[in-house]
């Protein structure tokens, strides 16, 4: 009874789980920092030349964004905000992944046709990988063995092979690939492609495309429906995919790969992040300068927060 | 004679004498139950359907996030119901002056604001199930405001339905044939709904024009209406519950004025007759 008493009185003095939210500002050349519980505006930092994108280490402890008109990628402590070093990223860094070890960070520079592997640690250049044309999109598979580079030109998701840096597969995919994303078991992987409209469901086993996921919006144009940002929730059940000037994301039924809603956010939705526990997602929407929250369970957009000019990558701080 | 000088009971037996009259009028006359649907769902369905703003309207307070038109048209058709059954209530007024009914009425003892008030609360619960109603159909049509929303709105309907009731109440005094009715609508019902805030943001009325702007923002629709659209979100914007209270105090007071018959317009007409 004592326990149950403590349980109980543990569950309910339990606070909702607050996160920091770090949006980069494209144009405004700084970083947005939200409070994931009460959605409010902490403060606002210098984060260079044209930050995009960004991510954090799995322990929480430095923050990185790709400040693409520097050349290089800014390390910042997240918790005080202040720049402690750079690292090398080759010219026009854009969007980068992180091994889930934490170590090397993968990097599209966008002008090069090049990824970019650098060891966060020591600060050195690992590797260039010559890819596709105007390479972007970056994921790695949950294992950390697979690396895939989106080339925006060529139209490939390269496979990249994390120990050796050499491409051992391509796979055609519908006109500019902008993102690449697995689910948590690694038995699917989601490329976007901004132009074809569509999102290609790959197994990354055969590196085979098994599903082409298209959109229709009643009274959007189809040009205007543009995929770009992919998330999936650590379950596999529930992918998300931001529709750029289409305002929407589309939340799409992660067994079947069907669509099964589009929730109306700001304008120019590009990328998105989940909290740790799942509960939000955020959305960066680039035209109407704000961040769109996405209630994950009820599918529901609860809040858009004004943050920066031309909002671009967005990451959230783990427990 | 004295108020104080009829039992409770009394009060309660002509209250209910009145609410039943309209009761009896509501549930007698389907069609109007139908008509008074059909005219919002008409504006939901259609109207809304040629303003979709499928992209999204920009955000404007009590709204967290991007809203579609209908979500936005939402409360203002909600106070439209509201503001049609407050006028048709003041038509039955005029047309039980014609038939004759509202001697019977005001030969009560009863004072005069009490006979007034008890219509005017029969009629807006009459509104308010309408406006439940509309609002049911409206979440299928995904018109979704927060679960709670559907209880906070209630407060607001009272107090909007009481003012555009009162209003009626106001205009049926002053109003001798039921042909002049028509002249209502024109000079009223229409340019108190489209110069208000219920089917376009404020904003956009600025952008062509700030005196109808200025227009507007006076117009106690708007009030009803931000009213209602706050409280559906379980917010109260304080500035128009003020003005609904004001007005719904000057609405009524007038009402009372103008249906005594040694003062106001009927003393007037009388003598014209």
């Amino acid at each position: 009874m004592k326990h149950l008493l403590i349980l109980a009185l543990c569950l309910s003095a339990a606070p909702a789980m607050a996160n920091r939210v770090f949006v980069t500002n494209e144009k405004g050349n700084d970083i947005t920092v939200l409070d994931s519980a009460t959605l409010d505006v902490i403060g606002t930092y210098p984060a260079g030349n044209r930050p995009r994108g960004i991510t954090i280490s799995p322990d929480g402890s430095e923050l990185y964004v790709c400040a693409s008109d520097d050349d290089l990628v800014r390390v910042f402590d997240p918790e005080t905000m202040e720049e402690t070093h750079t690292l090398p990223s080759g010219p026009d860094p854009e969007l980068f992944v992180l091994h889930p070890s934490g170590n090397p960070l993968y990097i599209a520079n966008e002008d090069d046709n090049l990824v970019t592997v650098v060891d966060v640690k020591t600060h050195q250049v690992l590797a260039e990988i010559p890819v596709g044309v105007e390479p972007e999109g970056m994921g790695v598979s949950p294992d950390g063995k697979v690396v895939i580079n989106t080339s925006e030109t060529t139209n490939m998701a390269h496979f990249i092979d994390s120990d050796s840096f050499e491409i051992f597969a391509n796979v055609l995919v519908d006109s500019r690939p902008r993102f690449a994303e697995y689910n948590h078991d690694g038995s699917k992987l989601y490329v976007s492609s901004e132009i074809g409209g569509t999102v290609s469901v790959i197994d990354p086993a055969t590196q085979q495309i098994t599903h082409k996921i298209g959109f229709d919006i009643p009274g959007v144009l189809p040009e205007a429906i543009q995929p770009v940002g992919v998330r999936v929730t650590s379950d596999g059940k529930k992918v998300f995919v931001a529709l750029g000037p289409a305002n929407r994301v589309a939340v799409i039924d992660g067994e079947t790969d069907e669509v099964r809603d589009y929730l109306l956010v700001g304008q120019r939705v590009w990328q998105m992040a989940f909290t740790p526990d799942e509960k939000f997602l955020f959305t960066t929407n680039g035209n109407s300068n704000d961040v769109s929250a996405i209630d994950v369970d009820a599918e529901r957009v609860v809040k858009s927060i004004p943050v920066g000019q031309q909002p671009w990558g967005v990451v959230v701080a783990p427990n | 004679m004295s108020d104080r000088s009829f039992p409770p009971g009394a009060w309660m037996t002509a209250f209910l004498g009145i609410a039943r009259r309209e009761t009896l009028r509501f549930i007698n006359q389907r069609g109007r139950f139908l008509a008074a649907l059909v005219r919002p769902l008409v504006w939901l369905f259609i109207f809304a359907a040629g303003f979709r703003a499928v992209l999204g309207l920009s955000i404007t307070p009590p709204y967290q996030t991007y809203v579609l038109y209908e979500v936005y048209v939402t409360p203002g058709l909600v106070a439209m119901i509201q503001l049609f059954n407050g006028m048709q209530s003041s038509l039955s007024m005029v047309y039980d002056r014609e038939t004759g009914a509202m001697r019977t009425l005001l030969v009560s003892p009863f004072p005069r604001w009490f006979l007034l008030a008890s219509k005017l609360i029969a009629g807006v619960v009459v509104s308010i199930i309408q406006v439940y109603t509309f609002l049911v159909i409206a979440w299928f049509w995904d018109v979704r405001p927060p679960l709670s929303g559907y209880a906070t709105v209630l407060p607001a309907l009272i107090l909007s339905g009481l003012m555009l009731g009162a209003m009626g109440l106001f205009l049926s005094s002053a109003i001798r044939q039921l042909e002049n009715f028509a002249g209502v609508m024109n000079f009223v019902i229409f340019p108190m709904f489209f110069a208000s805030s219920a089917l376009y943001p404020l904003w956009r009325m600025r952008e062509s024009s700030t005196l109808l702007h200025d227009i507007c923002a006076l117009n106690p629709f708007t009030h009803a209406v931000e009213l209602i659209r706050f409280a559906l979100y379980g917010q109260v914007n304080w500035l128009s519950l003020a003005v609904v209270l004001g007005c719904l105090a000057g609405f009524f007071g007038a009402a009372v004025f103008m249906y005594d018959p040694s003062k106001g317009l009927w003393a007037r007409r009388k003598g014209k007759a």
